[in-house]
């Protein structure tokens, strides 16, 4: 008895608690609308599911308890009631996995349009590179990392020259325009995760992973590390700054590129970087258009 | 009774002494407790680590003495060992052992030098992970999935010797594993008494001989990654070690696929929770049954369901990767087989409850146990449709919507049943009987106190809080009522791990104090109740084996004398 | 009976009843059928690791252009063919009736297992000898670590095979025929892999 009225006062507590919990979804702050409809779908059959299933239960055993005189009813099984079970789940199941699979399907199929920004990170911070003028990210990777070039960029890829660097800063945004964040890791896994934005992937170092979103509030959010990366995991933490296209263009014009750190290079320095990066021309990583 | 063929192709092994009898012992019983009691020590202090992690989470900089290197540490040691160290030692290897034999009326495991092996083996590879803690550096803190590269290289605590004592310490439990298991597969399909057909076995052995199978299948898995990692890590291969910038420099480790590891973790890990949770469901539907004074309610579809769990388990893994970088393609596969995995699960769900229903429920303490775990299995259960939804998991993973999931899922369900079938066949194991005020005492609090705990886990991670966090700092979408959370569940864990005291001190004085049990207090129908000793004997059964006449549930059945009617009676 | 029809079964119906069959296959070839499955699927796990480490799979993301294959020496060859005599002696061993022939023939054909051993030794001296290191390449990488496990593999059989004759038990010396069977096809599959690839 007792536990019936636990269990029943369990699932009344558990419906409170959603009601008036102060911890919910952070303000969507990106076109991803249809992940947050896909988890109320979700929510509302899986909540519809948890309260009949256990307040059946509490029933049951009140009604059922044992008590003199009373006895169970054998019954191997019930093939009718067993199917019709297995039908109404498998609609609630299918009800459910539709919105899922039509938000990934969204997810996965970046716009043609879509801006390139990329986020790389390494053990414990985020840096981002912008591809400048022409719109391509430069090829880069770890072999090519120096003192002087923090991101790796290969020195003879032409595209990568014009691409804007913000090492250890802010990464900066324009609110509406779809963006493609390509995602490069120096060392460890890494995952690039804005709560606000609802999306999220790792960062694996050897490939070059990616997702895309539109940003539609303009703000300030955190970005967080979402994969655990070392000791330091807690602590890697970056800022995203949404803002008007405007805003955008004048901050992005103070950005510095890869060739005017180039330029501010001693001669010796790029000869031994121009040397190192023509040893490596095999299996050479491609820009990223 | 007449004899039958398995009678004399077996010459049993007789001990010849104190120590061929408790210590190198070849009898199932006697190796299903060292088995046990091994575990839940192991457990306990994992039990002890997690208690460690909360205290950091709700006071955080109140205990100078756990740095982040430490919660790393605490957080991996803790994950790992209570997934395979106990979860999996304990179902198969205690309960396993212990019940098989009995269950399906044999002498003892086909095998049992190798069983016994098999023990040794376990406990040497228990021995090498707890050296972790002594090596320098520590255990490993790369978390319980290890993942490379961030396992082996600077930066993640124990990557030089913690990983190490941790790989080689899964290799040996595999091959503990492996021999137990072929054991106990080969038992349940060669050394069935007369008359115990597949269809009859208790669920308990379906469950248990299914997850034996999944578990020789997805072990080598483990094997093969923690070799692999192991010649990453001292030979300076790259199986999984991309090019990487590690402390300033460049390694000399070229194209590795981290991927690739995970893949191969999570084609082990994904079985896992089913080898962990099968048993479970097998446990848990037979002490449904014998305290509801009900057959299990539509036994064919409960077996075919854990088979067909267990085969669709084998598809689902990378649903755990979703946002791990693999070709995002993979999403819609995945999702879709993890949520056909459903139905099955939620038939078993069903038949529980229907099983209940109109029963004659007897409140015992085992059977509060078995409430409990429906209603928490079926709160992880659904909270787990969120993450297998593709699209749905990519907000959620790696919050603390994750941690709720799986505590809820294979933690805490897990650990109900394991509750209730110590309690339940308690007093078949020792000849005892428990104390079942201090019993009952130790549910309300473990059952109530893991809800408080793991329900509000569930909203800090839609929110977004993130998990494997040491300090969640300054962060401007987390208000400071999540601190306030935390303290809570700090709280509710540190009186959760107290009560398991009782629990403890129940079952070490009744060992010793408690009242003679009856052979068969609960009145089951199903073999082990039925040995002409209590605790049985070695070789279980005296001169002649048990004969089969009907199915492990034939309660109340109408026009029967009494409300069960053992699996020995020949039918009238 | 068929596994379906068993599984379909209703056991709390009378008509359930009925004899288990009375010629069970013996626990150790049950027990070697399930080890052979974990086995293989051991080896099945390492040739997907194998093939998309190598790059096969470049199009799901993975580089893989610094694979660089091995030769491959007369010696694999050599060795193929003592594996084969000697799984051709254990089916000799497997199918004797006179228990001495068995032996004999057993005898020999952990000899020349040992032999294949000893030869997969010296293969691996004369790579290193060639500078093919182990943490040069991953090809180098896999095919130690897969002609390693194959070698323990075979060491267990060969433990196997000194218990059995120690025991002169005819049975188990049968099983450990099948065992050398399933070795040599793992064999022939992985050399077959490292040949062509």
């Amino acid at each position: 008895m007792p536990i019936a009225v636990a269990i029943a006062l369990l699932v009344l507590g558990s419906v409170a608690f959603h009601l008036f919990s102060p911890w919910w979804r952070t303000p969507l702050a990106s076109n991803w609308g249809s992940i947050d409809s896909a988890l109320d779908v979700t929510l509302w059959i899986c909540a519809a599911a948890f309260i009949l299933l256990n307040l059946f239960m509490a029933w049951v055993l009140v009604r059922y308890r044992n008590r003199p005189g009373h006895k169970a009813h054998y019954e191997p099984e019930n093939a009718t009631l067993e199917k019709r079970l297995t039908f109404w789940t498998a609609i609630g199941i299918a009800g459910m996995l539709a919105p899922g699979l039509v938000a990934w399907g969204k997810y996965v199929s970046v716009p043609k349009e879509a801006a390139i920004v990329e986020a790389v990170g390494q053990q414990w911070q985020w840096s981002f590179r912008y591809p400048g003028p022409d719109g391509v990210l430069g090829a880069a990777a770890v072999k090519y990392i120096s003192p002087d070039n923090v991101l790796g960029l290969d020195p003879l890829d032409p595209y990568g020259r014009d691409d804007l660097l913000v090492e250890a800063g802010d990464l900066h945004l324009p609110v509406g325009k779809p963006v493609k964040i390509v995602l490069r890791s120096k060392d460890v896994l890494h995952d690039f995760y804005v709560p606000e934005f609802r999306a999220k992937m790792d960062l694996v170092p050897g490939i070059v992973t990616y997702f895309w979103m539109t940003p539609t509030k303009a703000g300030t959010y955190d970005i967080l590390c979402a994969e655990l990366c070392g000791t330091g995991h807690h602590e890697m933490r970056g800022k995203v700054v949404v803002e008007t296209p405007k805003a955008f263009a004048e901050w992005q014009a103070q950005q510095t590129s890869f060739s005017q750190i180039l330029a501010d290079m001693p001669q010796a320095a790029i000869s031994i970087m121009l040397i190192k990066a023509n040893a490596c021309t095999i299996s050479a990583p491609r820009s990223i258009r | 009774m007449a004899t039958t063929l398995a009678d004399d192709l077996r010459p049993l092994h007789h001990p010849r002494s104190w120590l061929t009898k408790y210590v190198w012992s070849q009898d199932h019983k006697v190796i299903a407790i060292q088995y046990s009691v091994t575990a839940i020590l192991i457990g306990v202090v994992a039990l002890i680590l997690s208690a460690l992690m909360r205290l950091q989470l709700g006071f955080p900089g109140l205990f100078p003495s756990i740095q982040p290197d430490n919660y790393l540490q605490f957080v991996s040691m803790h994950g790992m060992i209570m997934v395979v160290y106990l979860l999996t030692a304990l179902l198969l290897g205690g309960f396993g052992n212990y019940l098989i034999p009995l269950m399906v009326g044999a002498r003892d495991m086909v095998f049992p030098f190798v069983n016994m092996l098999s023990y040794w083996l376990y406990l040497l590879s228990v021995i090498v992970l707890v050296a972790g803690f002594f090596v320098p550096g520590g255990p490993t803190g790369a978390g319980w999935t290890l993942y490379p590269p961030q396992a082996i290289t600077e930066g993640t605590p124990g990557h030089q010797w913690g990983i190490a004592t941790m790989l080689v310490s899964l290799a040996i439990f595999v091959a503990a594993f492996t021999m137990g298991g072929l054991n106990y597969v080969t038992t349940v399909l060669q050394a069935r008494t007369k008359g115990m057909t597949l269809m009859r076995m208790p669920l308990s052995v379906w469950g248990i001989f299914t997850a034996s199978i999944m578990g020789l299948l997805a072990f080598p898995a483990l094997f093969v990654a923690a070799i692999m990692m192991l010649f990453d890590h001292f030979a300076g291969t790259s199986f999984f070690m991309p090019t990487m910038q590690s402390m300033g420099r460049i390694t000399p480790t070229e194209g590795g696929s981290p991927l690739l590891f995970q893949h191969l973790f999570w084609f082990f890990g994904h079985p896992e929770v089913y080898i962990v949770a099968l048993p479970a469901f097998g446990i848990v539907s037979d002490l449904i049954s014998v305290h509801a004074r009900r057959n299990i309610f539509g036994y064919r579809m409960m077996v075919w369901a854990i088979v067909i769990i267990g085969a669709l388990s084998f598809v689902v893994w990378a649903h755990h990767m979703y946002v791990s970088g693999m070709n995002p393609y993979f999403g819609f596969f995945f999702a879709t087989s993890t949520l056909i995995i459903a139905i099955p699960t939620a038939i078993k769900v069903y038949n529980w409850l229907l099983t209940l229903w109109r029963g004659n429920i007897h409140m015992r303490v085992p059977m509060l146990f078995a409430i409990a775990f429906i209603f928490t299995f079926i709160h992880g259960g659904l909270s787990g449709l969120f993450l297998g939804n593709v699209s749905v998991d990519v907000p959620l993973s790696d919050t603390f919507f994750v941690v709720a999931h799986f505590h809820m899922v294979m933690g805490v369900s897990p650990v109900l049943v394991i509750f209730g079938a110590i309690y339940h066949w308690y007093p078949k194991i020792f000849g005892r009987m428990w104390n079942e005020t201090l019993g009952k005492l130790h549910f309300w609090i473990t059952f109530l106190g893991v809800y408080a705990i793991f329900l509000p886990m569930h909203y800090l991670g839609i929110l977004g809080v993130p998990r494997r966090y040491y300090a969640l700092g300054e962060t401007a979408f987390i208000p400071e009522s999540v601190h306030l959370a935390n303290e809570w569940i700090t709280i509710a864990a540190l009186i959760v791990f107290a009560a398991q005291g009782l629990f403890f001190f129940n079952m070490i004085w009744s060992l010793f104090r408690g009242p003679r049990a009856d052979p068969n207090p609960w009145g089951a129908a199903s073999l082990e109740w039925l040995t002409p000793q209590t605790p049985p004997a070695h070789g279980n059964w005296g001169p002649h084996l048990p004969v089969v006449y009907r199915w492990a549930y034939d309660y109340s059945v109408p026009g029967a004398a009494r409300d069960f009617i053992p699996q020995t009676e020949p039918r009238a | 009976m068929s596994l379906f029809t068993r599984l379909a079964e209703k056991s709390w119906e009378p008509k359930s009843d009925r004899d288990l069959p009375p010629d069970r296959p013996s626990a150790g070839a049950v027990g070697l059928s399930a080890y052979v499955a974990v086995a293989c699927v051991m080896f099945s796990l390492l040739v997907a690791a194998y093939v998309m480490r190598m790059g096969l799979h470049s199009a799901m993301g993975h580089m893989g252009s610094d694979w660089v294959p091995m030769p491959d020496p007369p010696l694999l060859w050599i060795n193929s063919a003592v594996l084969v005599g000697s799984s051709i002696a254990w089916e000799v061993a497997r199918r004797a009736r006179a228990q001495g022939r068995a032996v004999r023939a057993s005898i020999a054909g952990a000899a020349l297992g040992l032999c294949f051993l000893i030869g997969q030794w010296m293969l691996w001296r004369h790579y290193q000898a060639a500078g093919y290191y182990l943490a040069a390449n991953p090809a180098n990488a896999f095919f130690y670590l897969l002609t390693a496990l194959h070698g323990v593999h075979i060491m267990g059989g060969l433990g196997a095979a000194g218990w059995a004759l120690i025991g002169g038990n005819i049975r188990h010396i049968r099983l450990c025929a099948l065992y050398w069977h399933f070795l040599l096809v793992i064999w022939i599959l992985l050399a077959g892999l490292l040949v062509s690839t």
